[in-house]
């Protein structure tokens, strides 16, 4: 269901990118996978996320995928954003991130 | 423990250990908050390793939603039993209860993530199911 919106408000909206460096102790491990997912999940838009700038992607709604991201801390989170909410995502996205999930 | 959201998907963990089961639990209330109704048991009913299926039945009513209930199982019996508490429900609720083939605890994390977003019963269960993908 969220998939296919989310694909839909992809293809008509030009995808919005940013990248943010993990600043929390522990990096992309399970409880801030979580907590990205379930922001990522209040958004119309397409979010993925990758470890270099051209991916590859993963989707942020998926937390069995974030979690396979592995990302640990220091390493730069890029986000790729598509939808008619994609400026309010981002932004929600990388506060997260600059706040080191509430865990910094 | 009782819904604070009952618009979601409910969470039921069902191990041989009491202490397995509601450390899985504590660990979805940790992790994923109180957006999902939750439920837990384990042991047998003279206190011993094992499940017993009015303990199940009495977990779905505790975590009972309208949208549904996905149950996280670990062994064998936990799975039978399930399946057995299940074919018990009335049979409006029948359908709305699913057990999941995946790890306890990660997939209880997993199905507890996806079900505080708001999806629904099908998709709670492909996400933990995801684990074994």
């Amino acid at each position: 269901m969220h998939d296919a919106n989310a694909n839909r408000a992809a293809q008509t909206f030009a995808p919005l990118t940013a990248s943010a460096v993990l600043v929390n102790p522990v990096g992309l491990h399970a409880r801030p996978s979580v907590k990205l997912t379930q922001l990522a999940k209040r958004f119309t838009a397409k979010i993925e996320i990758a470890l270099v700038a051209d991916g590859p992607w993963t989707d942020a709604k998926s937390p069995v995928k974030v979690m396979r991201v592995k990302a640990p801390q220091g390493a730069t989170l890029h986000f790729r954003v598509a939808g008619p909410d994609s400026e309010a995502a981002l932004a929600a996205m990388l506060a997260l991130v600059h706040d080191g999930f509430g865990e910094a | 423990m009782s819904s604070l959201r009952p618009g979601n998907v409910g969470i039921v963990i069902v191990s041989h250990s009491p202490k397995i089961a509601e450390g899985a639990a504590d660990m979805v209330r940790q992790m994923v908050g109180d957006a999902v109704p939750l439920a837990w048991t384990g042991g047998d009913v003279d206190g011993g390793l094992g499940t017993n299926v009015a303990g199940i039945l009495e977990a779905i009513e505790t975590a009972w939603s309208p949208a549904g209930v996905a149950i996280l199982v670990d062994l064998g019996g936990a799975e039978t039993n399930s399946e057995m508490a299940v074919e018990m429900l009335p049979e409006d609720r029948r359908a709305r209860v699913l057990v999941c083939n995946a790890p306890v605890v990660e997939g209880a994390v997993i199905a507890a993530t996806e079900s505080s977003g708001g999806s629904p019963l099908a998709a709670v269960k492909r996400s933990a199911e995801e684990f074994y993908a």
